[in-house]
């Protein structure tokens, strides 16, 4: 009985047709319809995780998709755990999210339009993990990259939302680009492109060929999931609505790639080398972006950064081998960053759209439930015992040391406690110390409505009680590391309990020290709006400067690409062209004044390039 | 059938031709390129149809005494329809210069620069 | 005198062609009949017999005649061509109906004319002999020379007319002297006595200088780099219904003859002409789509991209053999919706801010799209397919005809000449994106695009959508359609 499976995304996929082509007449209704299609979805994914649960593989074939000589490709899915767990994250999430956006979205013209894309999205993701060969993981892999963009771009009258969806989508195909090429070359290597066939031909394929094609395949994960040194569009892409911000880019598509990475895990071992870049730029990219999100003012984009530094800590995990770890990091990371986006646009929604933290403080008296709420989050994201993100971060920090990866596991730890820095700066920024907002604003500032503080209650207990109840680590692994074994067919080995004590005590300690500097910085000293946020050193500069890789991009791609453009445009066409014709008018002129009335126009141009095309073509065929 | 038809395609031999096939062949290679230095030379739609009518009478120069030396009377006929061909071509070029000039009042070809980039 | 025997006529090699060339005199017949205030009934009454022309097409589908010693030769390859040549006439001619009315242009040399040009398409389709290939490509020609200029006040479209006749005239002198000298060289016309003569002495001189001017013709017709010059100016000077015609019709027709002839006639030949459509391909795809970046009116930048598909489609024949020849079938079948669908979309638009001037345009310029999203959500929904379609991006036809094509060139061990082809479209979705942003993401300035309601057009619209969503969501089918089509080819 595999019905249950297609249902998981043909609700969504409903909800988003009939808001497409009937959103006049849903219009404010559009919700009724799109929320009910979530929690079927979720629904029908609890149904089939409960039979995963029992060891169950669940597979369903719709039609035979691609059927050309030696090549064939069905339109058919699969749920292992890995699978299973994602559906759960992300119906389960995306569920949430869709509630909260009743709330936030209730006085936008485009609310169809909004749910639509929405379930479009979920429907799209959903697919994407589903799928069980790489031709429909890439299908839906620019799928879910184009609800993006659409989401991103939502507001399109904002100049700025309509720049941050164009460049995500350009970032992104620079990676898709890489993606697909992989894919192309994994057709070739083996001939198939079904995950089964795939990784059983992994095991005797060339390394090299296998460090290729993982690598491209990396390329296309570096722009999904926002890697150096294709990070630049996610901290761009919350021009978005933030609930958008929440489930694309943070929860779920972010991390399509890491999923991508851990689902090819066979391949990227057969090659060695590609693992070891996937760690080294999940290492560089953790440690980058939390440098960055230390200075940030915006609030949303001390988020992005931070979602760009966490997946990088997940890309480490999964380099390093802890595939498991990584996935559970995922798990938590969901939960989590989506608490803390759905909280800050709790916040955005009661200051009336204000983002500047430089604006906020003391938001805790009139905003009881998002504070409360987003401490908790804080603290997850900071990774404090016992919240779920200490359980899934101290699993990556213990395999890169037992790993013997010592610097990548140094690094970690430094990314740790700036994460616990930025995190706790803007809290406090937030919510405590002195309001700096304008007296309007301040007698605007409400708590958000029922529809929107329930779904903070929810991830908040989600965050708490997942580290508690999966994350422990037992003699063989957590228990969510178990349901994950037969995907990865690998446990960790045991170590010693002291030693692995010890980490996790110092990885407390890293993150105390972390919150409590923020605390000294940020709430005991008076908080200047003036100074925050200001370049007082070249550091500062440099980190508030995003490192300029913008600009750098700019310069150097941008810029001479399009000059480069211009230049084919008005000087090959017109230019050059009719240079050649110039210049040959002209030496003929020397000779033949006859000859001069060469220059006749622009349809002989176009003849003479003709005839020139011609005798290129038949001196190529005499001398060949 | 196809043996009649076979038959009736080929014609008496031609040994004792005085001048031999690439005399042709570079008559109409001349031919071609006078046209040629027309086409591109002229400023006049109509220098240039011109030039063009000079081109295609080339290769049914080459057509016919390809026929004849080679025995086969394809080529022979194909220059029928060439210049049956030509001729609506420059019913019709002749056609689009009135037309143009009725607009412009100007049938140089290096006025039609409206378009371009 | 013995009465010369009257040769065998094979009706049946030519009964779609017949049956266009009938209806086209009966357009012509019924514009004598009293006028009417419209005369949406020729369009209808073309309509009606390109119907019938693809109807014939798909019965005949699997049988394989032959006529005129040869020369004509009606298999599942022609058939294949006819199906997607009629699809675009169709298309063209729904696309017409209404955009004609409100310029006032409407009449009916212009159905018969179009009938015409399918006419000569699909005889290129059949052609298994130069004089047929020539034949073909004149009678479609002369009709497209003649629509092009079918504004005749508007001073851009007698300019595309007259450009398109001139060059396109000179590039037939060229394509005729290289068929003399084939001739000359083989002793015949006929494709498979080509292919003997070329077996025996590949490289004869004579040969091959027939060969490449042969290819300088076809290279014309299918606006390759460097014989492309014609094609901004005509795609942007025609009316825009015409445009649609040369873009998908007559593109499609050129490589179906181009790719029987190279395939049956020169296949000993073929490691000279891969190398040399190498080159060609490479160029198309890079210099096409470098261009088109900086564009603004939209039928320009088409006819820069149509440039660049061009050049995709020469990797499938550089690739060679049952795959890639059966992926250039396919995405021709794919890019004949996807681009009719395009230009339909902009035959629906003027310009606000008054009524359309008599033989104007419509509205062609990007900036004039802004905001389109919002004023007609479903058209511009459409084009935003249309042009995704167009990137390749799945699942729809045009991913899959990019990848059909790709991946053949890659298994002929092309790697690099895929690889230019995939940075290029990378490229490509720049200028493409760019429409969609400007219809979503920004508010117009001056003047603006909007719907002006047509059922024809919205019908062509729709079948062109649908085409492009199956082409994509289910291509087994119709892959293996175009592989049953290439084997004769093959063989």
């Amino acid at each position: 009985m595999s019905t249950s499976v297609w249902l998981i995304p043909a609700f969504p996929l409903a909800g988003a047709l009939i808001n497409m082509l009937f959103g006049r007449l849903t219009g404010r209704r559009a919700s009724w319809i799109a929320v009910p299609a979530l929690l079927g979805s979720f629904l029908a994914a609890c149904a089939v995780f409960s039979r995963v649960w029992h060891g169950e593989i669940v597979t369903a074939r719709l039609y035979p998709w691609i059927q050309g000589g030696e090549f064939t490709t069905a339109v058919s899915v699969a749920v292992d755990p890995l699978t299973g767990v994602m559906l759960l994250v992300i119906t389960g999430v995306g569920f949430l999210i869709h509630v909260y956006s009743v709330g936030y979205m209730h006085d936008d013209p485009g609310y169809a339009r909004y749910f639509a894309y929405l379930n479009l999205f979920v429907f799209s993701m959903t697919m994407l993990v589903l799928a069980s060969n790489f031709l429909l993981l890439y299908v839906f892999w620019e799928a879910v990259g184009l609800c993006s963009y659409l989401l991103i771009g939502f507001w399109y009258t904002r100049p700025a939302a309509a720049q941050a969806g164009k460049k995500a989508f350009i970032v992104n195909r620079v990676g898709d680009l890489g993606f697909g090429l992989g894919v192309m070359w994994l057709w070739v290597a083996v001939g198939s492109l079904d995950y089964a066939d795939v990784f059983k031909a992994a095991g005797s394929m060339e390394p090299a060929t296998a460090t290729w094609i993982a690598l491209l395949l990396f390329m296309g994960a570096c722009g999904k999931s926002a890697q150096i040194p294709l990070h630049v569009w996610l901290p761009d892409a919350m021009e978005g609505p933030t609930p958008v911000s929440a489930l694309i880019h943070a929860a779920t598509m972010v991390t399509a790639g890491v999923y991508m990475v851990a689902r090819s895990h066979v391949l990227f071992e057969r090659s060695g080398v590609a693992l070891d870049v996937v760690a080294a730029i999940g290492v560089a990219t953790a440690v980058f972006a939390a440098t960055i999100g230390l200075v940030q003012t915006d609030i949303k984009r001390v988020l992005a950064y931070s979602t760009v530094s966490q997946l990088g800590y997940m890309f480490a995990a999964v380099g390093i081998g802890a595939y498991a770890a990584g996935i559970f990091h995922l798990v938590t990371h969901a939960f989590f960053k989506a608490l803390l986006f759905l909280g800050a646009g709790s916040v955005i929604h009661g200051m009336n759209g204000e983002q500047d933290l430089r604006k906020m403080g003391d938001l805790s008296k009139r905003m009881m439930a998002t504070t409360i709420t987003m401490g908790i989050g804080a603290l997850g994201l900071a990774g404090m015992l016992p919240l779920a993100g200490f359980w899934s971060k101290d699993e990556i920090l213990a395999a890169a040391f037992f790993g013997h990866r010592r610097v990548l596991w140094g690094l970690l730890v430094a990314g740790a406690f700036m994460t616990a820095f930025y995190t706790f700066r803007m809290f406090f920024l937030a919510f405590f110390g002195s309001p700096r907002m304008s007296r309007e604003v301040a007698h605007h500032v409400h708590e958000s409505p029922r529809s929107m503080t329930w779904p903070l209650v929810i991830l908040a207990v989600l965050t708490t009680v997942t580290g508690l109840a999966v994350g422990i680590p037992l003699e063989h692994g957590s228990p969510f590391e178990r349901f994950l074994a037969p995907v990865f067919a690998r446990l960790e080995e045991a170590h010693s309990p002291v030693a692995a004590l010890a980490l996790a005590v110092l990885s407390v300690v890293v993150v105390a020290a972390g919150i409590l500097l923020a605390w000294m910085l940020y709430h005991v000293r008076r908080v200047k709006a003036e100074e925050v946020g200001q370049p007082r050193t070249w550091v500062h500069a440099l980190l508030l400067n995003a490192w300029y890789v913008d600009a750098i991009y700019d310069r150097l791609i941008v810029q001479p690409l399009y000059a480069l453009s211009v230049l084919l445009a008005r000087a090959f066409d017109l230019g050059v062209i009719d240079g050649i014709v110039n210049g040959l008018g002209r030496a003929v002129t020397g000779w033949a004044a006859g000859f001069r009335r060469l220059q006749t126009g622009f349809v002989v141009n176009y003849a003479l390039t003709m005839l020139v095309g011609a005798v290129l073509l038949v001196g190529y065929l005499l001398t060949r | 059938m196809g043996g009649v038809g076979e038959e009736r395609r080929s014609l008496p031999p031609t040994s004792n031709d005085p001048v031999g096939l690439n005399a042709y062949l570079i008559l109409a290679a001349l031919v071609f390129s006078v046209g040629l230095a027309g086409v591109l030379t002229r400023r006049n739609a109509i220098g240039i149809l011109l030039g063009i009518e000079l081109m295609l009478n080339a290769v049914n120069i080459n057509l016919a005494a390809f026929s004849r030396f080679g025995g086969d009377l394809t080529g022979v006929v194909f220059a029928l329809f060439t210049i049956a061909i030509t001729v609506a071509e420059m019913g019709v070029g002749l056609a689009l210069v009135i037309a143009i000039f009725r607009a412009r009042r100007t049938v140089e070809a290096d006025r039609l620069d409206l378009l371009k980039g | 005198m013995t009465p010369i025997p009257a040769p065998p006529i094979a009706w049946n090699a030519l009964l779609p062609i017949l049956v266009l060339a009938g209806t086209a005199m009966l357009v012509l017949l019924a514009d004598l009949l009293p006028p009417r205030e419209s005369k949406q009934h020729l369009g209808a009454l073309a309509l009606a017999g390109i119907i019938a022309a693809l109807v014939i097409a798909l019965v005949r589908w699997g049988t394989d005649v032959c006529g005129f010693r040869d020369m004509v030769r009606l298999d599942g390859y022609a058939l294949f061509f006819d199906i997607v040549i009629a699809y675009a006439a169709a298309l063209v001619v729904l696309l017409s109906m209404d955009y004609l009315r409100r310029r006032g242009a409407e009449s009916g040399e212009y159905y018969a004319l179009v009938l015409f040009a399918a006419c000569g398409m699909m005889l290129l389709a059949s052609a298994g002999d130069l004089i047929i290939v020539f034949l073909g490509i004149e009678l479609m020609s002369l009709s497209l020379y003649v629509l092009a200029g079918l504004f005749k006040s508007r001073r851009q479209s007698s300019e595309a007319s007259m450009k398109y006749f001139l060059l396109g005239v000179f590039a037939s002198a060229f394509l005729l002297y290289g068929i003399a000298l084939l001739f000359g060289a083989a002793g015949s016309t006929n494709f498979e006595r080509v292919a003997a003569a070329a077996a025996r002495n590949p490289h004869d001189t004579l040969l091959l200088i027939g060969v490449a001017l042969l290819l300088v013709g076809f290279g014309f017709k299918i606006s390759s780099v460097p014989f492309h010059m014609w094609a901004p100016d005509v795609y942007e000077g025609a009316p825009t219904s015409v445009t649609a015609l040369i873009a998908t019709g007559s593109k499609a027709a050129a490589f179906a003859a181009l790719i029987r002839f190279l395939t049956t006639a020169l296949r000993p030949l073929q490691p000279d002409w891969t190398a040399l459509l190498w080159i060609l391909a490479a160029l198309s795809m890079t210099v096409g789509n470098v261009v088109a970046i900086a564009q603004t009116n939209l039928k320009r930048m088409l006819a820069y991209s149509s440039i660049a598909h061009v050049g995709y489609m020469l990797v499938g024949l550089v690739a060679g053999g049952p795959q890639g020849t059966s992926a250039i079938l396919f995405y021709l079948f794919a890019y004949v919706f996807t681009t009719a669908g395009t230009f339909g979309v902009l035959t629906l638009c003027e310009r606000t801010g008054g009524t359309p001037e008599p033989d104007g345009d419509g509205a062609v310029d990007v900036r004039e799209y802004a905001g389109l999203g919002r004023r007609s959500p479903a058209l511009a929904f459409a084009l935003t397919f249309f042009l995704l379609s167009l990137v390749g991006i799945p699942p729809l036809a045009g991913f899959f005809g990019k990848f059909y094509l790709f991946g053949a060139a890659v298994r002929a061990g092309y790697v690099w000449l895929a690889v230019i082809a995939v940075l290029n479209s990378a490229v490509a979705a720049y200028y493409y994106l760019r429409v969609v942003v400007y219809m979503y993401m920004r508010e117009p300035e001056g003047a603006a695009a909007t719907l002006a309601p047509s059922f024809a057009g919205g019908l062509a619209l729709a079948i062109a959508f649908i085409g492009i969503v199956l082409l994509g969501v289910m291509p087994a089918p119709f892959v293996e359609l175009a592989q049953v089509a290439v084997a004769p080819l093959l063989r």
